[in-house]
């Protein structure tokens, strides 16, 4: 016979037993969760501190850069090395180029790439597999290897060392891509607007431009960030293609930097600094949007 | 009269005139884009195999019109042993790369799904950071970094008793070199793929990867047979984009050496390069970057295959 206390001391027993359980469960969740976060923290400082490297040599005197006990924080703060990167030859003359070679490029980009993405998602026609086939098959090239029949093509027609070879090149480069994004965009917006829009008396012209552009806003400014940042980065076209000074563009201002007694460390990273600063800015404002746009790729394949 | 039977005539002949209007405009849609990347990268494709044909030197370039040779090139740049080295080092180069570029990326990827918000919401910006970077900066910093004087990777390694890296010059030995180069190529190269895979993890529906772990799969398990094969066109995208990309590897090698990489460096973009624009063989430069995009063909083939699937699909 059980007595009815012994009854009740097995139940306590078992909610004591349960209660260790879940502690031992809970101590275990939050190490493992607090092992997780360390790691991800460790990937973010090991992936940042490249950068967080160039931005404190960039800020720092001459003296605290050439150490062989390197100084983790630039304590005596200067913007010597950013007046140095400034004032050196055509920096100015280089800032310029790239501004117009990427943003002519850009605008030229925009309005060819949307116009093919409504005719691909928009109409079936015969050989449209074929066109998207080769948006995809030209992605594949490498640029590097098309260099010598590119030099060769503008040299004969006298387009070496000038800015409408390079943007030429350039547009053709980046089209691919944002045609074959933007196509999925559009194809994602119900036609059915535009139709509605011209049975209300819109022509065919009217509702691409009022309904359609508009609603791809977010996809315009993705692929623009996409182009934007492959043009602005982009160096052994420019390289090769642009041989005067005065008419390069930012990232072969920036290769040419060595001096004959080697690197200044301090300047060129202040040079690198300013070079990449658009990029990262315009990264950080238009991120939004471009997380969506890549998400929409992901999917798409 | 005349003008009765003329005007049915006159309707079907503008209804012919816009339906065929209205089928051309596709055509007109796209034609501009057909022309620039037909121009502009179809063509200039066109004429590296016909000037790979061809002797092409400083003479040629001053008359505009080469000698044809048939595959002489070829011929030569296949008896040449040290393409074949090229050859071999860049596919070594490339796999190292892609491999440890898709493999920690997915890591990272995982554990981005395990780490609360905070952490990574700084993940993702640090990787955001990086990804932004033009490789020309990256590049730099990293010729800074490695520096043999000054350099803050030989001072650290130093204090971390892993050996003695003072004025240790990391380019004196290829395998040395290109494990630096290893380095730069997948760090750059992290964010790209990390942020791809992740947005694709996003994608699989909770429930999926639940009842696997309702009929009892592990971890390892759940990945290898639920999560990873979900993940298969992603996985191609990225490992094909690395792979073309990786290959044709060309600032982070030549600038880091200083524009002047010695024989032990060179990868076929840089051996492509040199024979053409350093030494002014453009025919026999050319024949060695078909070789090179006829081996990225091969690779490219399955993804391309793989889009166009996807896309017939959606």
């Amino acid at each position: 016979m059980i007595a009815p206390g012994a009854a009740q001391g097995i139940q306590v027993g078992r909610a004591r037993a349960t209660t260790q359980l879940t502690i031992r469960v809970n101590v275990w969740q939050r190490t493992s969760q607090l092992l997780l976060d360390a790691v991800g923290v460790a990937v973010a400082l090991v992936m940042l501190f490249p950068i967080y490297w160039m931005v404190a040599t960039a800020f720092k005197p001459g003296r605290d850069i050439l150490t062989l006990t390197p100084k983790w924080i630039p304590a005596p703060f200067t913007l010597q090395n950013f007046q140095d990167a400034i004032s050196r030859p055509f920096f100015l003359d280089d800032v310029r180029n790239s501004v117009v070679i990427v943003g002519v490029m850009l605008v030229m980009a925009l309005a060819i790439a949307f116009l093919a993405a409504v005719g691909t998602a928009r109409f079936g026609f015969r050989g449209r597999t074929a066109f998207l086939v080769m948006i995809i098959a030209v992605q594949m090239v490498p640029l590097n290897a098309l260099i010598i029949p590119v030099y060769l093509m503008l040299d004969g027609i006298g387009q070496t060392d000038a800015l409408p070879g390079v943007i030429a090149v350039y547009l053709a480069v980046v089209l691919p891509f944002m045609v074959w994004t933007l196509r999925g965009f559009v194809a994602n917006i119900p036609a059915e607007l535009e139709e509605a829009a011209m049975i209300d008396g819109c022509t065919r012209t009217g509702a691409a431009l009022r309904i359609t552009l508009p609603l791809v806003g977010p996809g315009l400014v993705a692929t623009a960030i996409f182009g934007f940042i492959q043009a602005w980065n982009e160096y052994i076209i420019a390289y090769v293609l642009l041989s005067s000074p005065h008419n390069q563009t930012l990232t072969v201002w920036l290769a040419s930097f060595t001096t004959n007694h080697g690197p200044e460390w301090g300047p060129l990273m202040a040079g690198a600094t300013l070079t990449g600063l658009p990029v990262v800015a315009l990264f950080l404002v238009l991120q939004r949007y471009l997380a969506g746009g890549l998400a929409a790729g992901a999917v798409k394949g | 009269m005349g003008l009765a039977i003329a005007a049915p005539d006159l309707g079907s002949a503008l209804r012919r005139y816009a339906g065929l209007r209205s089928r051309l405009l596709p055509y007109a849609l796209i034609s501009p884009s057909v022309a620039a990347i037909a121009g502009i990268l179809a063509f200039p494709l066109g004429m590296l195999v016909w000037l790979s044909l061809q002797r092409y030197g400083l003479r040629e370039l001053i008359a505009h019109s080469g000698q044809w040779i048939g595959l002489d090139n070829y011929r030569t740049i296949l008896a040449d042993p040290v393409f074949r080295q090229v050859v071999v080092r860049s596919v070594l180069f490339t796999l190292a790369c892609v491999a440890l570029s898709v493999g920690l990326s997915t890591l990272i990827a995982l554990l981005l799904l395990k780490v609360r918000k905070a952490v990574r919401i700084l993940v993702m910006s640090a990787l955001v950071f990086v990804w932004a970077t033009p490789v020309i900066v990256t590049v730099d910093i990293w010729q800074w970094m490695f520096d043999y004087e000054f350099g803050v990777i030989n001072y650290l390694l130093t204090q971390l008793h892993v050996g003695n890296f003072i004025h240790h010059n990391w380019f004196d030995d290829p395998i040395q070199g290109f494990t630096v180069f290893i380095l730069v190529v997948v760090w750059g190269a992290i964010p790209f793929v990390t942020i791809t895979l992740y947005a694709g993890l996003l994608q699989i529906p909770s429930d999926v990867i639940d009842s696997a772990r309702v009929d009892g799969a592990g971890r390892w398990q759940t990945f290898r047979f639920v999560t990873a094969p979900m993940l298969k066109p992603i996985f191609l995208i990225v490992t094909c984009l690395s792979t073309i990309w990786d290959f044709g590897v060309f600032q982070q090698i030549y600038v880091m050496l200083n524009a002047r990489p010695s024989a032990d460096y060179f990868t076929i973009a840089i051996y492509s390069y040199r024979e053409s624009f350093g030494v002014a063989k453009y025919g026999l430069g050319a024949a060695i970057a078909v070789i090179l995009v006829l081996i990225l063909v091969i690779v490219t083939f399955f993804y391309v295959r793989e889009t166009v699937k996807v896309a017939e699909i959606a």
